[in-house]
């Protein structure tokens, strides 16, 4: 056996130390579950950590009441293959008030049911550590977050204010209210993502896989017609194309990419060879170049 | 350099292997503000075809009226993430980025050039294998050179290159670069780096960073990017002592009992005996679990589940080791501490420490210098400010297990915490023990007031109530020492109550037994505030010369007097304990107010207007003067 870890070796073994290093230190901590690939890679990890003992805090999941079908009939099946104990949250005034990205638009909808649902679940769990799956690579502001990010009693972050984190000794401590943000892969890119999830044969949806889908064409994006919901314009007709998704969410706000790769190694090709970052797909980023750090101020994931 | 894109000639699969197959190199970047730091680390990931299409196009429009290359586009804008810093134009935060060959996956700590940012610096250098240090040509090496120099030293990063940028402005000199080379190597030969190297290059233009460049046909060493994928830095942890600090312990049921951790150091076998560092109970390794299949041996950096071949006492924080190498086990050590906030760092300061797993209340018994950290002198020094590094003994409340930093940066790191605000306030580097937990007498640590205020966390002091019998007192004493109590304080109240009844029965009411009384009361409430405790003494003491006494026993103790100004009317109104009306009566003699004057304190700190408002509202005035 040679000494030496390959560097996925590496990564999964210091989030593993991350997990364990959350269970060891909070009261009630909380793991966000989005049901994308990152999800499915974190939960494998949170698996890892803990064999054999079962993880021990449930998994939240925010149901915008828009996600794609086939994520929530994959969560419910993982959440029944592994006995994890999974608590979904819709925010209710925006179910009374008939929230929904048509109308309201993507911000205002995605500041009601993403943002305050969030707010709202993690304040009625009291929870004082939330486990997520964001990664650095994702986006600049990301890029100099903690591992364990520091949030006030208001959810809120304080780039400016954030704890030297030396090593892997990491502070985890909290005055009453405050809570925690952690990222267990943090330093994990897109790649190493899939190049896990590969290696390790971990199940993600298969919206992630190209297949014949019902889509409408947007100047540009498509969008998978995944219900009645969605209204069509004029003369527009849902067409059916070979597409799959590089990132996952809302599917009115999810913009679905042609491609044939209907295979893991095929996706990673394709990924490599592609020019277009992934977060261009979420359409809550490009509104303007700081977005996603005000967002993150405000208590967004 | 070829890139982590699959060839037609490479077939996927094999592809796919050699991604899961390489090695991982943490560096950091540092150099003063300027130097090109951002720029540099845009231009690695933007030659390492890692700027997608949509990053560049909006790179291009943001590049408009800045500093741009050949490509027209400001690299530094790659890097440069928060809000904040694009307004400023600096880098104030440790920003991480990765980007891959085919031979490595690297991830690159971006760090600050500013001092007051100094702290992050060390943040990003404590997990780097190799730093990066940017010097401007044109500038040679300034301060900010040494003082990143000093921390990559003192954070124990072993490999060093330094990138001498903007070698266009200089025309390419070789002469400019070998005498900033040679300068370098005089001023980092005692910094304990074991390799170094030094790479002329331009970031902005590209210059020496995938491949030799033409422009510089004399320089004969290395290009930056094949020189970092070749370069060994792999201190091979597992050849270390077997260090295991226990994490979490892994109870699924009655039947599993496991200690999850990641090896620190060294490797574990199946059978292998191990002692645990703090009770020296020995046991030997049953199995090593993963949800993978059990493993017959593991080695450093695996994230594993010990299980132990019988019944042992173990704990988070505990660390598993081989009995003929054990770490240290002491509650005293000395350590390099790089202070990390606003508030400086005192001796007899009492902060939470973490080491590995274990944390603990220690307390800075000695601050035995102050290490300037640009002329690397020594001075003495009695506090430690932001960004100052100084060599510190520590005591902490139990023994930990440790090892030197030198040896292992893993058991040998740790961080102070805050006990109220719980902010990270600085990090430390052990040098070494200064006492073994099993050898009883104590050295190097005098155990003084500041030491045990210091592990009270309180300022001790005295607050001197005087009034009139019935002025309030002692009602006002005891909501103020709820409160301070509540809120954690040690405090304790001296009044006529538990002073008369024992310690000063003998006395009576005459003029000089009234002196005595003050001067017993007030030698009691020195010492007490000697072992670290606020002391709330409410004594009637009329007369201004015992309160003067009472002052100047108490020497350089924080020394409050509160006057609880309640006319006589209103007291005697109140008469508790029905004094006043016995003092009327003549049964009483001596009585202040009756037949006895009460001397107005002529410059109290405080006055309390008992008549006027009730006793909570002036135990809460009299709280927010303190600021305890």
């Amino acid at each position: 056996m040679t000494n030496r870890l390959t560097h996925l070796q590496t990564l999964e073994a210091e989030s593993i130390e991350i997990f364990r290093e959350v269970a060891a230190s909070f009261e009630r901590p909380v793991m966000m579950y989005s049901i994308g690939k990152d999800s499915s890679v974190l939960l494998h990890l949170a698996r890892k950590a803990f064999f054999p003992s079962k993880i021990p805090f449930p998994l939240l999941h925010v149901d915008t009441t828009f996600k794609f079908k086939e994520m929530i009939a994959f969560r419910d099946q993982t959440a029944e293959d592994y006995g994890f104990d999974l608590i979904s949250h819709t925010n209710a005034d925006g179910v009374r008030d008939g929230i929904n990205p048509f109308d309201h638009g993507s911000s205002r909808y995605t500041d009601i049911m993403k943002t305050a649902a969030l707010r709202q679940a993690l304040s009625a769990g009291r929870y004082d550590a939330a486990i997520g799956g964001a990664r650095r690579d994702e986006e600049k502001s990301r890029a100099k977050e903690r591992v364990f990010s520091h949030r006030n009693a208001a959810h809120a972050w304080d780039p400016k204010n954030q704890r030297p984190e030396l090593w892997r000794t990491f502070n985890t401590r909290l005055n009453p209210g405050e809570s925690m943000r952690v990222f267990p892969i943090s330093n994990w890119t897109e790649l190493d993502v899939w190049t896990y999830i590969y290696a390790e044969n971990i199940p993600i949806v298969p919206l992630y896989f190209a297949k014949s889908r019902p889509v409408v064409d947007r100047s540009g994006t498509l969008v998978m017609v995944d219900d009645e919901r969605l209204p069509l314009g004029p003369g527009e007709q849902p067409r059916l194309e070979m597409v799959r998704f590089r990132t996952l969410g809302c599917y009115p706000l999810t913009g679905a990419i042609r491609s044939t790769a209907a295979d893991l190694p095929s996706i990673i090709m394709e990924m490599q060879a592609s020019r277009t970052s992934e977060r261009e797909g979420r359409l809550i980023d490009s509104d303007s170049a700081a977005s996603m750090e005000k967002k993150k101020q405000e208590g967004y994931f | 350099m070829t890139l982590a894109i699959a060839t037609p000639d490479t077939s996927l699969d094999l592809w796919l292997a050699q991604q899961t197959e390489k090695s991982l190199l943490r560096f950091l970047t540092c150099g003063s503000v300027d130097d090109g730091k951002s720029t540099l680390i845009g231009r690695l990931l933007y030659d390492s075809q890692l700027i997608l299409d949509d990053q560049l196009a909006s790179l291009k429009k943001e590049s408009h009226n800045r500093t741009v290359g050949d490509e027209g586009i400001d690299f530094s804008l790659l890097v440069d993430g928060l809000a904040a810093e694009r307004e400023q134009g600096i880098t104030i935060d440790v920003a991480y980025r990765f980007f891959s060959t085919d031979k490595r996956k690297f991830i690159v700590a971006d760090t600050p050039g500013h001092e007051q940012y100094t702290r992050n610096m060390a943040t990003g250098a404590s997990n780097a294998d190799l730093a990066l240090l940017l010097v401007d040509a044109r500038k040679g090496l300034l301060t900010q050179t040494r003082r990143h120099s000093f921390i990559l030293s003192l954070v124990g990063v072993k490999h060093v290159v330094l990138v001498v940028n903007k070698i266009d402005l200089v025309e390419y000199s070789q002469e400019v670069f070998d005498r900033t080379e040679a300068d370098y190597r005089v001023f980092a030969q005692n910094l304990g780096f074991q390799t170094f190297a030094a790479v002329p290059v331009s970031a902005l233009r590209g210059d020496n960073i995938l491949t030799s460049s033409e422009r510089m046909s004399w320089f004969k060493g290395s290009p930056l990017v094949p020189y970092l994928e070749s370069i060994e830095v792999a201190r091979d942890k597992a050849d270390l002592p077997l260090r295991f600090p226990v994490q979490w312990v892994n109870r699924p049921n009655l039947d599993f009992r496991g200690f999850s951790g990641t090896l620190a150091s060294g490797e574990v076998k199946v059978g292998d005996e191990v002692l645990v560092a703090a009770s020296r109970k020995p046991a030997k390794i049953a199995r090593i679990v993963t949800m993978d299949g059990d493993l017959t041996r593991a080695a450093a950096g695996q994230a594993i589940t010990l299980v132990l071949d019988r019944e042992v006492d173990i704990s988070r924080g505990d660390v598993l080791a081989h009995p003929q190498a054990v770490p240290e086990f002491s509650n005293q050590f000395q350590a390099k501490l790089i202070w990390m906030n606003e508030s400086p760092a005192f001796q007899g300061r009492s902060y939470l420490l973490k080491i590995g797993a274990q944390t603990v209340p220690a307390t800075i018994t000695d601050i035995k210098f102050r290490t300037n950290v640009n002329t690397l002198e020594q001075a003495a020094a009695n506090k430690l400010d932001l960004n100052e590094v100084g060599t510190v003994t520590f005591a902490t409340d139990r023994a930990i297990a440790f090892d030197s930093y030198a040896q292992n940066a893993l058991t040998g790191g740790f961080i102070l915490i805050d006990r109220l605000s719980n902010a990270t306030l600085g990090a430390g580097t052990i040098e070494f023990g200064l006492r073994r937990a099993q050898n009883l007498t104590y050295q190097n640590f005098d155990v003084n007031k500041q030491v045990r205020a210091g592990m009270k966390g309180q300022e001790p002091q005295i607050v001197w109530f005087t009034g009139l019998s019935g002025s309030g007192k002692s009602t006002i004493a005891n909501l103020l020492e709820k409160r301070l109590t509540a809120e954690g304080r040690h405090c304790y109240i001296l009044d006529g109550d538990n002073v008369r009844h024992g310690l000063n029965k003998d006395l009576g009411f005459t003029e000089a037994a009234r002196v005595e009384n003050i001067r017993r009361v007030a030698e009691v409430a020195r010492l007490m505030a000697d072992a670290g405790l606020i002391v709330l003494v409410s004594f009637i003491s009329p007369f201004e010369k015992e309160r003067r006494l009472a002052r100047e026993i108490a020497g350089d103790i924080r020394f409050t007097e509160v006057y609880v100004d309640t006319s006589l009317k209103v007291a005697e109104s109140r008469d508790p304990k029905g004094l006043y009306a016995k003092a009327r009566r003549g049964e009483i003699k001596n009585f202040t107010g009756i037949d006895s004057p009460f001397e107005a304190p002529l410059t109290p700190e405080v006055v309390l207007h008992g008549g006027e408002y009730e006793p909570p509202a002036l135990a809460d005035q009299l709280y927010d003067w303190l600021k305890i």
